[in-house]
């Protein structure tokens, strides 16, 4: 993180766990409708947004709801009509509003919906790992994650701006980790109203189209088969739009918040790093301590952390490949049948370049410690080094507790 | 809906308008043929209100004419009239 001179006085601070701040920056970003299921570990989200709307801090229609399937399509019905929306949800509860999640991405409706991650049950889990977040991959949404309470305020701000940007026009979601961020309290800057009022204006509910009384059209009736196509080519083309949109509004925050953070990726020591440990989430502060304390023995390891996995950032990690001897893919989420998720992705970008090394962990919540990054990766760079990996991909399970 | 914005082209694809004929003349699928009888009719209405095609038109003096472009010849028309004033015939060249 990038810190801008002087934090603008214009900023105040408050102590905040997770869920509540990106409540206040649902707030500051003044959502005329939030529709919501609650589940946890994200329901303290939807219950301080209820509280602002009851205590007419926020002027807002809140809709309680039979379901998330309808919370989402309550509000992509709301986009429809030209409001400002938002919801969030968890797990089982992204799951069954699915269906909806792809709809809003085809309907190119911008909005901004909140994932606290967390486990897929069986067994029944409360705990945070990525594969409820990472199955939108593929949906046609904007998809950010956070690694600290900070960033999941930022984050929401900057989805409205980011998803309502003419040149993208496509639904933004913010991921923030269980408990580690949703229940953990930070000392958080907050801008106040009135520069967010004048660096987010209200939408306009024209853009890109608004249903009303008096205008008779149809969104996404049945058509001819090319429709379809040229519709995922034009998603195609806006998401490579949003590459550049989101740095500019990264870099544009500055004013108001007094933060940037890099765009699709935040750089830790990685100008001279030939070992890059690439990470996404809350622990990716743990995992830059260990960096620490690697680079400390002179061990040339840096870290690139992923903010946003769609779009992808390719070229940045092309661009780290080229200098490096070994990725090494910490995951949180795994694709059955194949490797983790960040591991195929980050592949796919830069697999001919150089080795890459993925290690599995942290799933349903396992808590990985300092002390576990920093002999995960001393132990895989020597390996690495004396020749004893040698696949191009290779794949770790880092479960301590099965061994001795 | 036909935009100039270049970031809102997709809206030709996504956003359907009614429009008359929009997947050809469906007058084409016609085997049989409403015939109206204008000196039977009442002007009740009744076959405009429920043709399904939007194929009957209505006139100043509230009597109706059918568009043989569109008319697919299902022939609720002639069955939902009082008077028997629309007859089906077989279709000819
Ligand atoms: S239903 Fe029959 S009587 Fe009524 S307007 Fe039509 S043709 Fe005339
Ligand atoms: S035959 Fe059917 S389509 Fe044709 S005018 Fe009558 S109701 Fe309409």
């Amino acid at each position: 993180m990038m810190a801008v001179e002087g934090i603008s006085p214009k900023t105040y601070r408050k102590v905040l766990i997770g869920n509540h701040a990106v409540a206040e920056a649902v707030k500051l970003a003044r959502a005329q409708v939030i529709a919501a299921y609650p589940i946890t570990p994200q329901t303290l989200i939807v219950e301080k947004l209820a509280e602002m709307v009851e205590k007419g801090e926020l002027n807002a229609k809140f809709i309680r709801i039979d379901s998330e399937h309808s919370a989402l399509a309550a509000v992509l019905g709301a986009v429809a009509a030209g409001a400002r929306a938002f919801t969030a949800t968890s797990s089982h509860g992204l799951l069954y509003m699915y269906e909806v999640v792809w709809w809003a991405a085809n309907a190119r409706l911008p909005m901004v919906m909140t994932i606290v991650t967390r486990s897929i049950a069986p067994p029944w889990n409360i705990h945070s790992d990525h594969n409820d977040l990472l199955t939108m991959r593929d949906s046609g949404w904007i998809i950010s994650m956070a690694e600290s309470v900070q960033e999941a305020f930022d984050l929401t701000l900057q989805g409205f701006k980011i998803s309502e940007d003419e040149r993208v026009l496509l639904p933004f979601v913010v991921g923030l980790d269980a408990f580690q961020l949703s229940h953990t309290a930070e000392v958080v800057d907050i801008p106040n109203q009135k520069i967010v009022d004048e660096w987010l204006p209200p939408r306009n509910p024209y853009i890109p189209y608004v249903l009303e009384p008096g205008q008779n059209f149809a969104v996404g009736n049945i058509g001819p088969n090319e429709y379809t196509m040229e519709l995922r080519w034009y998603m195609y083309d806006a998401m490579k739009r949003a590459k550049e949109v989101i740095k500019e509004v990264d870099r544009d925050y500055a004013k108001i918040g007094g933060r940037s953070y890099g765009g699709l990726v935040e750089r830790y020591k990685t100008s001279d790093a030939k070992y890059i440990v690439v990470t996404m989430g809350a622990w990716s502060g743990d995992a830059k301590e260990a960096v620490d304390e690697l680079r400390d023995e002179g061990i040339p390891v840096g870290l690139l952390r992923l903010r946003f996995i769609r779009p992808f950032p390719i070229e940045e990690l092309r661009e780290l490949a080229f200098g490096a001897k070994a990725f090494l893919v910490v995951d949180r989420a795994m694709s059955m049948g194949y490797w983790g998720i960040l591991g195929i992705e980050i592949s796919a970008a830069i697999k001919e370049i150089t080795q890459i090394r993925n290690i599995i962990a942290g799933l349903g919540g396992v808590d990985v410690s300092v002390d576990d990054f920093y002999n995960l990766f001393k132990k895989n760079i020597e390996k690495i080094e004396c020749g004893e990996i040698r696949e191009v991909i290779s794949i770790e399970w880092y479960m301590p507790w099965l061994k001795k | 809906m036909e935009t100039s914005n270049q970031y809102l082209k997709f809206l030709d694809s996504l956003l359907a308008k009614p429009s008359i004929g929009a997947i050809g003349k469906t007058g084409l699928w016609r085997t049989f043929k409403p015939i109206y009888y204008r000196d039977k009719c009442i002007r009740c209405l009744l076959c405009w209100l429920y043709c399904p095609e939007n194929a009957i038109d209505v006139n100043e003096d509230k009597t109706i004419a059918i568009d043989y472009d569109y008319c697919k010849g299902c022939g609720i028309c002639a069955s939902i009239c009082p008077k028997k004033a629309i007859e089906m015939i077989v279709e000819s060249e």
